[in-house]
């Protein structure tokens, strides 16, 4: 049966009931109980933004605090999942990717390849990412792209509730690393969850709203931007499809790609810096495969390439907002 | 051995400390409001760490901090008007309102930067100490870390290095007990963080980190050995924080009363302020005298830094590169 939960809570309940289900699966990182040690409380925090609350209590002795010592834990991690275990490793900012990334592109996404087929490394990186909380540039990025590049990596990042469920449980079952990021202005969101165990699949994207004039293509918070200027834009006769691909590897390359023959124009949206991005990748996907489809040149709506800025009134700027996402949309309909 | 501390250090320590506990205490206050943005992670109840080590440094001395490192902005002389416009997102902030509360730098001051990074400053002072070493100029420089960012490889990198290449660094390890919930006692394998430095060939003191004196003492005699081509040190200073690791920080994890005995039993400026007057040194008068100059100074930073102009769309793509 479904109801309404945060995002926050869909992913405490997916890690909930797989460590319920299968031993196998356990819970590392920075505070993920948080308290160890102390005098006071020793589940203080479920992570510093409390997603694991509560799991330490339920799963005694599989919800481990950590040292501050990224490349050391997330190895372990990746070291525990190559002989069978199923770790979910809390990065806790995905900015703090660069003290551990080593063990994360060298080791994990390698050892299949490099081993000729004979290994699993069925672990799973979650870590939040996202500019909005003026927590500037060393906390604020997005950098699921750079995870993107790299072969042996899936990359996960839901935009909603349901999906934040669906995926992590797929996540958690998948054998290879996955890299599950959350953004962190959804983790209030509310959506409709079941409450039974599901999965989403990775590299099917959701078709989040259907149209014939332009196609979006959004990722993480961004969708819910395109979604608010998509019904903005609906009012002036202007009719958008929006397409969350909910996986950036896996890409689902089909579903963007039929969405352009039918409308013929696209918006890339993505949070990130715009070179080397989503944005960047899906553009030439769209201009070398559906060339002959396009009626206006392919707009990409990201941040900049600058460091995210500390200051409110610079980072509202920075962000992709609905209305340069509505001017985009426009000037590709208006094209001639 | 370290120089006598002369009345003008002493008014200086007092008044360096007391600058840092009130910029502290304002934002706690201010904070509360919602009116800060962003993260803001308070250094009150470790000011004679900053203070006690700062005072062995020149201007051309570097020190690399952490998330918590107002008061190792203001020990190694940030103006702290600027850094209270930048903690408000206003342009003319130290960093013109791009870092906030966890960026401050001043590399005019030898400031090298707090850091969102736990741990990112290991390696950077062996890169400024080198620098020093390569130049000859007897600049020694400073990493301050915590005894979360003590179990960072990069830490355990950068005191290799700095024996290796005997440079002038004093790794300072700010104990304060707790790597954001996490305990010192859960999180670090050996019974000090000193401990560690014959691990890297280098030496390893414990420090009172509530006793200005002692720190002043021990980090200056760690900073001569290295002006003198002695090479790095581990200094570990044993402090406590008085908030939470972020404001907003509920702080469950610690014991009922904890902070409370703390500031009532240990408190560096309640030392340093019985210590002084009783020795004669300084008179009561002096130390309120500088109470209220330095009120006066973090209120006047408040109220320019709430009515000075945020950044504009012309300030948002600069800086990136020194050209392009």
């Amino acid at each position: 049966m479904a109801r309404k939960i945060t995002y926050q809570q869909a992913i405490n309940e997916a890690l909930d009931q797989e460590m319920a289900r299968d031993q196998n699966v356990i819970v590392m990182g920075e505070d993920v109980a948080g308290g160890s040690g102390a005098p006071g409380e020793q589940d203080a925090w479920g992570g510093v933004l409390g997603v694991t609350r509560g799991l330490y209590a339920k799963h005694p002795g599989r919800v481990i605090d950590t040292p501050i010592s990224e490349s050391g834990y997330v190895g372990a991690a990746i070291g525990a999942a190559c002989c069978g275990m199923r770790p979910v490793a809390e990065l806790m900012f995905v900015d703090f990717l660069g003290v551990c990334f080593d063990q994360i592109f060298n080791q994990a996404a390698k050892f299949r390849y490099m081993f000729g087929g004979k290994a699993e490394t069925p672990v799973v990186i979650r870590a939040m990412y996202g500019a909005g909380f003026r927590a500037a540039a060393q906390h604020s990025q997005c950098l699921y792209n750079i995870f993107t590049h790299i072969p042996g990596l899936k990359v996960v990042v839901p935009s909603n509730p349901y999906d934040a469920k669906g995926l992590l449980i797929q996540s958690i079952r998948d054998n290879d690393p996955v890299i599950f990021l959350e953004h962190k202005a959804l983790y209030t969101m509310e959506g409709e969850v079941p409450e039974e165990l599901y999965t989403v699949p990775f590299g099917e994207a959701a078709v989040v709203r259907e149209g014939h004039d332009v196609t979006i293509v959004a990722f993480g918070r961004m969708v819910l931007k395109a979604q608010e200027a998509a019904a903005d834009l609906q009012k002036q006769g202007i009719h958008c499809e929006i397409i969350d691909p909910r996986t950036t590897s896996p890409l689902d390359t089909d579903t963007i790609l039929e969405s352009v023959e039918k409308t013929g124009r696209l918006v890339v949206v993505d949070e990130s810096h715009p070179r080397c991005s989503m944005a960047s990748d899906i553009a030439g996907l769209v201009a070398e495969q559906a060339f002959d489809s396009l009626k206006a040149p392919i707009r990409q709506v990201t941040g900049y390439h600058a460091p995210v800025p500390f200051s409110d009134a610079l980072e509202e700027l920075y962000i992709p907002s609905a209305a340069k996402i509505a001017a985009a949309v426009k000037s590709v309909k208006e094209y001639k | 051995m370290t120089k006598k501390l002369t009345r003008d250090d002493l008014l200086t320590a007092y008044r360096t400390m007391r600058t840092i506990r009130e910029f502290e205490e304002r934002l706690h206050t201010d904070f509360a409001t919602g009116e800060i943005p962003g993260f803001v992670h308070l250094y009150a109840g470790e000011e004679a760490s900053a203070t006690g080590v700062c005072m062995n440094l020149t201007k051309d001395d570097h020190i690399a901090s952490t998330h918590r490192g107002h008061g190792h902005c203001i020990a190694k002389g940030v103006d702290p008007v600027g850094m209270m416009a930048e903690i408000w997102g206003r342009k003319t902030g130290t960093c013109k309102g791009k870092g906030g509360s966890m960026h401050i730098a001043d590399l005019s001051v030898g400031m090298l930067g707090a850091n969102g990074i736990v741990g990112g400053g290991g390696p950077l002072v062996c890169g400024t100490a080198l620098a020093a070493k390569l130049r000859g100029t007897r600049n020694v420089s400073v990493c301050f870390f915590g005894d979360g960012a003590s179990n960072q490889g990069t830490i355990f990198e950068a005191m290799n290095l700095a024996s290796v290449w005997n440079l002038p660094v004093i790794f300072l390890a700010e104990n304060n007990g707790y790597a954001e919930a996490t305990s010192y006692n859960y999180s670090v394998a050996c019974d000090t963080i000193a401990d560690r430095a014959s691990a890297f060939g280098m030496p390893g003191i414990t420090v009172d980190g509530f006793d200005f004196f002692a720190v002043h003492e021990a980090a200056g005699e760690a900073i001569e050995r290295a002006r003198n081509g002695g090479g790095p040190s581990l200094v570990e200073v044993k402090l406590s924080r008085y908030y939470g690791h972020f404001e907003g920080d509920q702080q469950t994890y610690r014991a009922p009363g904890e902070v409370q005995n703390i500031r009532d039993t240990k408190d560096c400026l309640l030392q340093f302020a019985r210590r002084v007057t009783a020795s004669g040194e300084l008179a009561q008068a002096d130390l309120d005298a500088i109470d209220a100059e330095v009120k006066a100074l973090i209120d006047g930073s408040v109220v320019k830094a709430k009515s000075d102009p945020k950044p504009t769309e012309a300030d948002l793509l600069t800086d990136v590169y020194v050209s392009y």
